[in-house]
């Protein structure tokens, strides 16, 4: 909401000086946030001129401009600019005539821009000063030619000021209001909220407004709503008031428009502009008919599905039966509390009026809104609650300002339907608003800050009952009168005390793991990032999917993107797109990880729930087991790659190129911090190269996979053809994993170091044989590494020589040679068994 | 070197024991040790002077011979003799051996500033560092994290959290919908689902905060991203007033921008509070100099709320609020443009390492 100070002094003391950052600054205290400052932004020298004479000249250009001699100071004074009283000025339009009172903008004055003015030659003349448009000061569109005066109906003396004149000198301060407070979509309510700021002496627009008596039928109207929306009447008020042998072609006072404009609306015509002026003090929207067009009086209803309207913007719309339709004998004329008709609304030929202030129930309106898209001013105030006592006053301001800038009659035909029942009382029990804000309010400043807000406060046994004032819908219940009152008083009496809660027990298991695993992740080299969830189908399809084939995906339904419309079944898109982003940044050794949700519907299933319990009521437990179960599963995963150099070259040191080997030793690292066994087995995945890809599993479960992606899809990527990923199901590890290690005793007795060759079929996995030689050597066999893997000389073809160091010890005892040979060979034999090994002598 | 070569004493007569030809041999001997210049040289040494076939051994071996009454005092020249050279012999290699470890050392030194690493050190990401750092001032006063689902029910989301809907409220939220709209699921657009779900899930009282990421249909600018993260607050408990609202808040600013800072309300409207607060901090150590900053909302928790939760407003109350981690690193960090955030370039994340 924008608010010219001008209009806000009318309804509320406002000193003189007051700036609009004091007015924010009150304003803010209960409640109104700033949001900006607007002024037209002109700096003077600007005054009224008279064109005395002009000769026109026609250019090379093809133009044909006009030198003018402009009268800007009385005959024998010295201009505003220090300058002549006459100013020789070139003008490019040619509106104007001999004799017109215009706006002349002086050396040294500034136009919005800033468009600074001097004296400059120009098509030979040297121009002292400018001819303004209308659009050049700020107040219309209108650039066809210079603002003439005599058009606004202002005949002012030659050299006075015209920014003041043409009210270009006031400011607005734009606030931002909050959905519960419809009212301060008025200078009425702004005007309200800053004398509760300030204390200031507040004036009730409507208060001051006599609502001519008409005869309650003297305009037939009927509200005929067959089909209320919970409940509610579309209309419970509805007002009418006829003016007659107006003249459209006035035009608006200047004042107006610049308020409006200031305002944030534009002028469009005299009558219009009222209606819209009405709207902004009063926060009544109001809607004009011809009443000339209309055909018989005025039904309310709701639309027939699919009943066809055009609404003022020309658009043709398919109605709803929920929308509600004000109509006349040929159909309907207006979108209620949206929009209007075309051929109803006031035009250029328009000269009796049908003035229309009513109000419409906010839920009504609020769906009709948003079907139609049409968030207009006046549905923005209805369906945030507009004032229901007040159409009456409303339309008698509007009949009054046609009477008075339009030249119309206002008599007396009109309506007034008033069906609003009174508003439920509430009651606030003494001590509730200590209760809730930990302030010590007295009975007194309750009482008071209640009945300051217009509400009805009456002392009841124990509290008061409080009627809340019309304008205040959001008034329901005891907490948002808590509200008032803490907001009247002002937060900062609200004291600071530190609750104390309940022991706690930190961090859960699963959170500790977490955080865990990102620290290790970072400490062995990886950055982390954070992408944005949203994937495309082929990129889940290539990730997210065991065979590569379409999958489900979770699909918004207005995604910023389009092409990304889906949500990510896999945490690798984001990481690919973040190396791509590096590389392009001359950074291309790179190892990213990042930790998040993916969203993996299952095939075929329905997701969602079709009907949601109301609010402010405990669901039963089969209805929240439902929603959750309409909830798609979305566990969080941990993703790595690794591109370019794991080492990069140094002194002494060769480059080590990233690849499988940085991930897996990843995978390690995630089981240290997870406290899960990472068992590595040859895998396959549809993007991942068929000879580097390990299977992950964590207690005989697969959780995931890590490897190279296939040399073409990191190609396709514009990656380097080695691209190395590991993607985990890390809620599924932190499940699977040990919560609690048992320690086993740390035996003291001397080790037996021995060494194994083992000759076995080079396609046999090493990890098979040492699984092989560690169960057959049994207990005694403390640990054991792979040393070497050779294959050439000395070995057949087709078969490769495992060496493996073994470490043997026995908790009780020194081991003999014998003892640790012996359970040595009992490995090899059972490799043997298993995998064809045989010892390499 | 300066010694002979070992030979030229395979040649040499007996000598007899006297004071001059004692005297000479320890002399050549002092003089061959005091030259050796590195261990291998006195090994020699010692060899040539102190060995079998050296002069004071033979010297010795002469003492056989000699008469009994000069035993005694030709003993005791020979013996002074060849512990005067043991002794040299021990402490010139004691030099030598400082001198060659001295020397090692110095042939080992390195140019500690051009040595490769093996491990490249890699980085957190300052948002969920900072998030940790949340975490633990409210772990710390005995909170728990409570956690939920990104893609959520429309339920949880809007209804259970007093928004109507048909109210403006829930039009300002611009909310991400999945699709089919119908089915009634959402991003969330806050953490606030999570209180709800953390009421149904606990016993009163309840002390929660609910970091996370939540979703918005907001362009993505250097002030706002479509992703972000949030933590939201929860109390519920007897007693509670919107001063321990102020109370926890004034404690968390503290905790994150030093003791300095403080809390200010400033009445608002959120569906799911009443009464409603913005809530600005002072910000003691802000580049531009110290200053007010708006940084969330608050208030305490709606009657609607509580009852949803299957919680009695008439026994319990409840205060909650909500902050953007992101705005809180852009304040605390002075970092500019909120997309450098999520772009992924490890230089962003890199200035921070495993510190926010």
């Amino acid at each position: 909401m924008r608010v010219p100070l001008s209009w806000l002094a009318e309804y509320v003391e406002l000193v003189p000086g007051t700036t609009p950052e004091q007015v924010h600054a009150a304003l803010v205290e209960v409640g109104l946030e700033e949001e900006d400052v607007h002024t037209f932004d002109l700096v003077g020298p600007i005054v009224v001129g008279e064109v005395l004479e002009f000769v026109e000249e026609p250019q090379t250009n093809g133009k044909t401009i006009r030198w003018c001699q402009v009268r800007v100071a009385p005959d024998g004074e010295t201009a505003a600019d220090g300058g002549e009283a006459v100013h020789g000025i070139v003008c490019g339009a040619r509106n104007f005539f001999v004799g017109d009172k215009v706006v002349v903008t002086l050396p040294g004055a500034v136009l919005p821009g800033p468009f600074p003015i001097a004296a400059r030659k120009t098509y030979g003349h040297v121009s002292d000063g400018m001819i303004a448009s209308a659009r050049e000061l700020g107040l219309g569109e209108d650039h066809d030619g210079i603002l003439r005066l005599s058009t606004l109906g202002i005949d002012a003396p030659v050299g006075t000021d015209a920014i003041a004149l043409l009210g270009l000198d006031d400011t607005a301060v734009e606030l931002n209001v909050t959905p519960d407070r419809g009212y301060a979509f008025s200078i009425r309510g702004v005007a309200r909220e800053y004398a509760h700021a300030t204390g200031a002496r507040f004036r009730d627009p409507v208060g001051e407004i006599e609502p001519t008596d008409v005869a309650a039928d003297a305009f037939p109207v009927v509200i005929d709503d067959r089909a209320p929306i919970r409940g509610n009447l579309a209309s419970q008020a509805f007002a009418t008031r006829i003016v007659r042998g107006v003249d459209p072609t006035r035009p608006t006072p200047a004042w107006m428009i610049a308020r409006l404009k200031l305002a944030g609306i534009r002028s469009v015509s005299l009558l219009v502009d009222i209606t819209n002026y009405v709207m902004l003090e009063l926060g009544q929207p109001i809607h004009g008919y011809d009443l000339d067009a209309l055909r018989g009086g005025i039904v309310v209803r709701r639309a027939v599905q699919g009943e066809p309207f055009t609404t003022l913007d020309g658009k043709a719309r398919t109605l709803h039966a929920e929308d509600v339709v004000v109509t006349d004998d040929r159909g309907p004329i207006g979108l209620a509390g949206v929009m209007g008709g075309a051929e109803t609304e006031m035009g250029e030929s328009t000269t009796n009026v049908l003035i229309e202030a009513a109000h419409w129930d906010p839920v009504s309106i609020a769906r009709t809104a948003r079907r139609h898209k049409l968030p207009s001013e006046a549905a923005k105030r209805y369906e945030r609650g507009v004032d229901p006592t007040i159409g009456a006053v409303a339309v008698a301001r509007v009949a009054q300002l046609m009477v008075d800038l339009a030249g119309g009659t206002a008599d007396q035909g009109g309506s007034v339907i008033q069906t609003a029942p009174e508003r439920a009382a509430i009651l606030l029990p003494d001590g509730y608003v200590t209760r809730v804000t930990g302030i010590e309010s007295t009975v007194e400043e309750v009482h008071d800050a209640l009945a300051e807000i217009g509400g009805v406060v009456t002392r009841v046994d124990g509290g008061f009952s409080v009627v809340p004032p019309t304008w205040r819908p959001d008034l329901t219940g005891r907490e948002e009168l808590v509200e008032e009152v803490a907001r009247l008083g002002g937060y900062e009496r609200i004291p600071s005390i530190l609750p104390v809660a309940p022991p706690g027990r930190g961090l859960t298991r699963s959170q500790r793991i977490r955080r865990r695993v990102a620290e290790v992740l970072a400490a062995g080299g990886a950055t982390e990032v954070l992408s944005f969830p949203f994937a495309n189908a082929e990129e889940n399809a290539r990730y997210g999917s065991v065979d590569g084939g379409p999958v489900a995906s979770v699909k918004l339904a207005n995604a910023l993107d389009a092409s990304n419309a889906l949500l990510r079944r896999s945490l690798l898109p984001g990481l690919i797109g973040a190396a791509k982003r590096n590389r392009s940044r001359g950074l291309v050794d790179l190892a990213l990880f990042e930790l998040g949700l993916v969203f993996l519907p299952e095939d075929g299933r329905v997701y969602g729930s079709s009907e949601l319990p109301a609010g402010g009521a405990l669901p039963s437990d089969d209805e929240i087991a439902a929603l959750d179960a309409g909830i798609p599963p979305q566990p969080r995963h941990v993703a790595a790659l690794f591109v370019g150099d794991a080492v990069t070259k140094q002194p002494g040191q060769a480059a080590v190129p990233a690849g499988i080997v940085d991930a897996l030793d990843a995978v390690r690292r995630i089981g240290l911090a997870t406290g899960a066994e990472f068992e590595v087995v040859h895998g396959s995945h549809h993007a991942m190269h068929p000879g580097r890809t390990a299977e992950l599993r964590v207690a005989g479960r697969s959780v995931g996979f890590a490897g190279e992606l296939l040399p073409s899809i990191a190609e396709e990527a514009d990656l380097p053809r080695v691209v190395a990923v590991l993607e985990i199901d890390l809620d599924a590890v932190i499940e699977l994993a040990e919560p609690q290690p048992e320690a086993q005793a740390i035996g003291t007795f001397p080790a037996a170091t021995q060494d194994l060759s083992l000759l076995v079929a080079a396609d046999v996995p090493a990890g098979v044989v040492a699984a092989s030689v560690r169960e057959g050597a049994g207990a005694l066999l403390e640990e054991l590494h792979l040393v070497d893997d050779y294959r050439g000389a000395g070995v057949p073809e087709g078969s490769k020589s495992l060496t493996f160091a073994l470490r043997f010890r026995a908790p009780d005892r020194t081991l003999t040679a014998a003892e640790a040979s012996e359970a040595k060979l009992a490995g090899a034999a059972l490799a043997g068994e298993r995998t064809g090994a045989a010892i390499r002598e | 070197m300066g010694r002979r070569p070992l030979d030229s004493f395979l040649v040499s007569e007996p000598r007899e024991i006297t004071e001059q030809s004692v005297e000479s041999a320890v002399a050549a001997a002092l003089a061959a040790i005091a030259s050796a210049g590195d261990s291998a040289a006195l090994k020699a040494v010692r060899a040539e002077h102190t060995g079998e076939k050296s002069e004071l051994a033979q010297l010795n071996a002469q003492l056989r011979n000699v008469p009994n009454d000069q035993k005694a005092a030709l003993g005791k020249l020979v013996g002074g003799a060849r512990g005067r050279v043991n002794q040299a012999f021990t402490a010139r290699e004691a030099e030598i051996v400082a001198a060659e470890a001295a020397a090692q050392l110095e042939a080992e030194a390195l140019d500690v500033t051009a040595l490769p690493s093996r491990i490249t050190v890699g980085s957190r990401h300052p948002l969920t560092l900072l998030e940790d750092r949340v975490c633990d001032v409210f772990t710390g006063m005995g909170w728990e994290i409570a956690e939920g689902p990104e893609v959520e029910s429309e339920w949880f989301n809007f209804d259970a959290l007093n928004f109507d809907a048909d109210h403006p409220a829930r039009a300002m939220q611009d909310t991400f919908f999945v699709d089919p709209p119908e089915a009634h699921l959402v991003m969330r657009t806050h953490t606030s689902p999570v209180q709800v779900r953390s009421m149904l899930d606990r016993e009163v009282p309840i002390y929660v905060l609910a970091p996370g990421r939540v979703y918005r249909t907001d362009e993505f600018d250097a002030t706002h991203l479509p992703v972000f993260m949030q933590f939201e607050g929860l109390a519920v408990d007897k007693g509670l007033t919107m001063a321990h609202l102020k109370g926890t808040l004034d404690h968390f600013v503290k905790s994150i921008f030093g003791d300095e800072a403080k809390v200010r309300l400033r009445p608002s409207y959120f569906p799911f509070t009443e009464p409603s607060a913005e809530l600005d901090f002072w910000h003691p150590t802000f580049k531009t100099g110290p200053r007010w900053i708006e940084w969330g909302g608050c208030g305490m928790v709606h009657p609607n709320v509580l009852r949803s939760a299957g919680i009695d407003p008439e026994v319990y109350t409840g205060f909650a609020f909500g902050m953007g981690i992101e705005r809180g690193l852009m304040l605390r960090n002075d970092v500019q443009d909120m997309r450098e955030m999520v772009e992924g370039d490890i230089r962003f994340s890199q200035q921070f390492g495993m510190v926010v």
